[in-house]
């Protein structure tokens, strides 16, 4: 029988770069500099590392395929290395490979390290996708984009609830002036300028209703993780952070393709949380989830994982984002280091940036964006577009 | 344009296809009008009539079977190279089925010709194409005669490699061409079966020279109301189109017993002669020339026209750079699913899917390989939501697309054409169109596939 990951693995020590328009840095450096803080974080060398997981997305516009990118830059003495990909969830998945090795008691030590350089494309945006959806679908993918798709599911949430086209902007543009006060106290941020709502409601349209501040940007950055068995945690600090879940679900094709599901929710973030809130022992995620980084690659997506996840109710985030329950002073505070909003989305960095977070709220070096005395964390991470993806959700505490 | 050239003075509009269109996707959309109701499995062959095919080797005909879903044992020919040969290809057609080789033969005749910035070919090429089902039974006229000339007489050419054509002397084509070949192939006709103009309820054939083309018609001794009206300053001369575009307005205001004459131009000139039916009255459902003319959409800005057409060299952007390669082999196992939009049926739920699957979607049923094929060509469908998008590159931006669900059942996410953000909402009805997805001009080949699109009554 199954026994789960509950509180079998820890994390010791975390990396993570500054995430942004990185000219005058390759992955390489990017690599080497999340890696570096990992180790001096935990207290180890390389050489106590036992094995690998390498987390990047658009590998052919970045490093290239394999784990030998991580393996050659950090000159890791041929230890296990492996490269995982899940689209956005990429860097869960990096730290879901090495936390079950631990866990499995294959290996004593297991770095995570995500990385995504985005910015040599030439071109804003993400990589033209159309040469990423293999060979039969590029035949008839229609001439989407990420911010289009979720987009669509503004305008049908819109439509559904009854919420008119200025209510629903007014509602997504509360949701990013939240993260961007945050950003804005985070010296690791890409953008780190407070905007106001009505900054952010007559900014210019990127895929109708979504406007600007609505939208992730692209950046490049890092983040890296070690993890060891829970009971060798204390080994190594006196204040490690404890896994209590990582639970991932990937689309069936039912939503694409099927009439029933209604473009206003993710399938996918509901089956994973309810893994994981099932594993952890969580009966009220409202109540007793104390923060979370969610997958905010738009506003929209941040809002319905609200509903998704289980801390608002279907069809009422509205109210609980009005009323100010997300603010980093508000009763569940939401995207406390300004989520993907203001660190951007290097895509393979982003799942184990999140974590990084919680990581540090929980070791109380969150500075002036810390959270008094959080109990469970909780980090989703989304892949994809609301029709297809794979949803990972993690869940840390002590 | 007209600032460069005072010859371009003529009143009028002309039909302008989307950025999205060619010949190609105009031959199937007319053809989509014309089959409209008939069971395709009785279409055994089809010819396709251009001087615009998007590709110099590689059938129209053949591609406009595949979208339409025809089968395969059909036989097919494609006809270019003058605006004479959409009446050719009606001709062969015909003499095909006489000769008893085919008991069906959809023709398709379809141009997209473009002019030089500020050329007066430019101001009358129109965009278009015409489709008609030539076979035996029930027909709704019949093809009774024809009398053809055929002359080098090079008025206009065109070379490989080149998108434009050249021509020479306006006056010298149009007093030793166009005003003369037109009614030798028409007197040779009415010669030839002991008719007389009087005899013929319509008399149709392309306007190039306005003033011309009603002295063409008193010389033969036709009365002005014998004359079709030639759709030159609504719709423009639209090049092997012509004359069948002109024929298929003539049917749709005729009435049984009506006599039909029609000649082509273009290196000499075929004339034929049709007698309407009672059946007639039968195909009311289609929307020809009147309807679409009744639903146009404007094309406000030359600059669009010319950046659609290629006349303009606009920069696309490096994003738009990034097209990925053809793959030859699977369109070739997928060509019905993309060239013919054929999903699958689940025969053990009866749910549509698209694109066609081999494990059923609908949750719970889980049938492996239980599939038929389902035909979303012709099946209407809803807008469940929509965005129009900024980032997304297009030759017209913003990119607009929307989740389409089907009557009948199936449901996926298309790209939305000849429309603006304006005109949509959730719920709204729309229809499937068959456009070109794409040119890669490094490697030499055009995409295509379907989009959704408001229907057009």
């Amino acid at each position: 029988m199954a026994e789960g990951i509950k509180d079998k693995v820890a994390i010791i020590g975390m990396g993570c770069t500054k995430f942004g328009e990185q000219w005058e840095k390759g992955a390489e450096e990017l690599m080497v500099e999340s890696f570096v803080e990992a180790l001096e974080d935990a207290g180890l060398e390389k050489k106590d590392i036992s094995a690998a997981w390498f987390g990047t997305s658009y590998e052919e516009t970045n490093v290239g395929k394999t784990a030998i990118p991580l393996a050659l830059t950090l000159k890791l003495p041929f230890i296990p290395a492996t490269r995982v990909e899940n689209w956005c969830a990429t860097g869960s998945e990096a730290l879901r490979g090495a936390c079950y090795a631990v866990a499995a008691g294959a290996y004593d030590v297991c770095l995570a390290l995500g990385v995504e350089k985005l910015k040599d494309v030439g071109y804003g945006g993400l990589p033209q996708p159309e040469t990423q959806w293999g060979t039969r679908q590029r035949l008839i993918e229609p001439n989407k984009t990420a911010p289009g798709t979720f987009a669509m599911m503004a305008t049908r949430y819109f439509s559904q609830y009854k919420i008119t086209p200025e209510e629903g902007k007014r509602m997504l543009a509360t949701v990013s002036a939240k993260s961007h006060a945050n950003g804005a106290r985070h010296p690791k941020a890409h953008l780190r300028r407070a905007v106001t709502v009505e900054q952010i409601m007559n900014s210019p349209i990127v895929a109708w209703p979504l406007g600007l501040f609505d939208c992730c940007g692209v950046s490049d950055g890092s983040a890296a993780a070690i993890v060891v068995r829970a009971d060798e945690a204390k080994k190594y600090r006196p204040d490690p952070v404890y896994v209590k879940s990582l639970q991932i679900s990937a689309s069936s094709g039912e939503e694409l393709l099927y009439t029933d599901w209604d473009w206003t929710h993710v399938i996918a973030t509901e089956h994973a949380a309810k893994m994981a809130y099932d594993e952890t022992g969580i009966k009220d995620p409202r109540n007793e989830i104390s923060m979370a980084e969610v997958h905010d690659c738009f506003s929209i997506t941040e809002a319905v994982t609200m509903e998704d996840l289980g801390f608002s109710s279907r069809g009422k985030v509205k109210d609980d984002i009005m009323s100010g329950r997300f603010n980093l002073d508000g009763p569940q505070p939401i995207q406390p280091d300004g989520g993907l909003k203001c660190f951007g989305h290097p895509v393979g960095a982003s799942g184990l940036r999140m974590v990084y977070e919680m990581y540090k709220q929980f070791q109380g070096k969150a500075g002036d964006r810390q959270i008094k005395d959080p109990k469970y964390g909780l980090t989703h991470n989304m892949g994809g577009i609301p029709a297809v993806n794979i949803v990972s959700t993690i869940i840390v505490g002590l | 344009m007209g600032w460069l050239n005072v010859g371009t003075k003529a009143a009028g509009e002309k039909a302008v296809a989307n950025y999205d269109e060619d010949s190609l996707t105009m031959g199937v959309a007319a053809a989509m009008d014309c089959i409209r109701g008939i069971d395709r499995e009785n279409v055994e062959g089809l010819n396709f009539a251009t001087t615009t095919s998007p590709f110099i080797e590689r059938p129209a005909a053949v591609m406009t079977a595949t979208a339409l879903d025809l089968k395969p044992d059909i036989r097919t020919a494609d006809f270019g190279n003058s605006i004479r040969s959409g009446v050719g290809a009606l001709l062969s057609a015909v003499d095909t089925i006489k000769a008893r080789s085919a008991k069906s033969i959809l023709v398709c005749a379809s141009d997209s010709r473009v002019g030089k910035a500020g050329s007066t070919h430019e101001q009358s090429c129109g965009d278009g194409a015409a489709a008609l089902l030539i076979g035996e039974g029930d027909v709704v006229a019949t093809l009774e005669g024809s009398h053809s000339v055929s002359y080098d007489f090079v008025d206009y050419w065109r070379t490989e490699g080149e998108r434009y054509d050249r021509s020479w002397e306006d006056r010298w084509i149009r007093d030793v061409g166009y005003s003369k070949f037109i009614p030798e192939a028409i007197n040779g006709l009415l010669k030839k079966y002991n008719l007389d103009v009087k005899d013929f309820a319509k008399i149709i054939y392309p306007s190039t020279y306005p003033r011309e083309h009603v002295s063409i018609g008193k010389k033969l001794g036709a009365e002005e109301t014998q004359i079709e009206e030639p759709i030159f300053s609504s719709v423009g001369d639209t090049g092997t189109a012509y004359p069948l575009m002109m024929l298929v307005a003539a049917l749709e205001d005729a009435k049984p017993g009506d006599k039909i004459l029609i000649a082509s131009y273009g290196n000499g000139s075929d004339a034929l002669f049709f007698q309407v039916t009672d059946n007639i009255k039968k195909i009311n459902d289609r929307r020809g020339i009147k309807n679409h003319l009744a639903s146009k959409k404007e094309l406000n800005s030359y600059e669009k026209y010319a950046s659609f057409r290629d006349v303009l060299d606009t920069e696309i952007g490096r994003r738009m750079e990034d097209i990925a390669p053809t793959h030859l082999s699977v369109l070739w196992r997928e060509r019905r699913m993309v060239l013919g939009l054929c999903g699958s049926k689940c025969q053990r739920c009866g749910t549509p899917q698209f694109p066609s699957q081999l494990v059923c979607a609908k949750p719970g049923c889980g049938a492996i390989k239980e599939m038929e094929s389902y035909r979303f060509s012709d099946k209407k469908g809803n807008v469940f939501t929509y965005s129009a998008d900024n980032l997304a590159p297009s030759p017209c931006p913003p990119a607009i697309y929307g989740v389409i669900d089907f009557v009948g059942g199936g449901r996926c996410i298309f790209d939305l054409t000849d429309c603006e953000l304006e005109d949509l909402h959730v719920g709204m009805p729309v229809e499937m169109t068959f456009r070109r997805r794409y040119r890669d001009q490094l490697r030499g080949i055009s995409g295509y596939f379907w989009k959704a699109t408001p229907g057009r009554g």
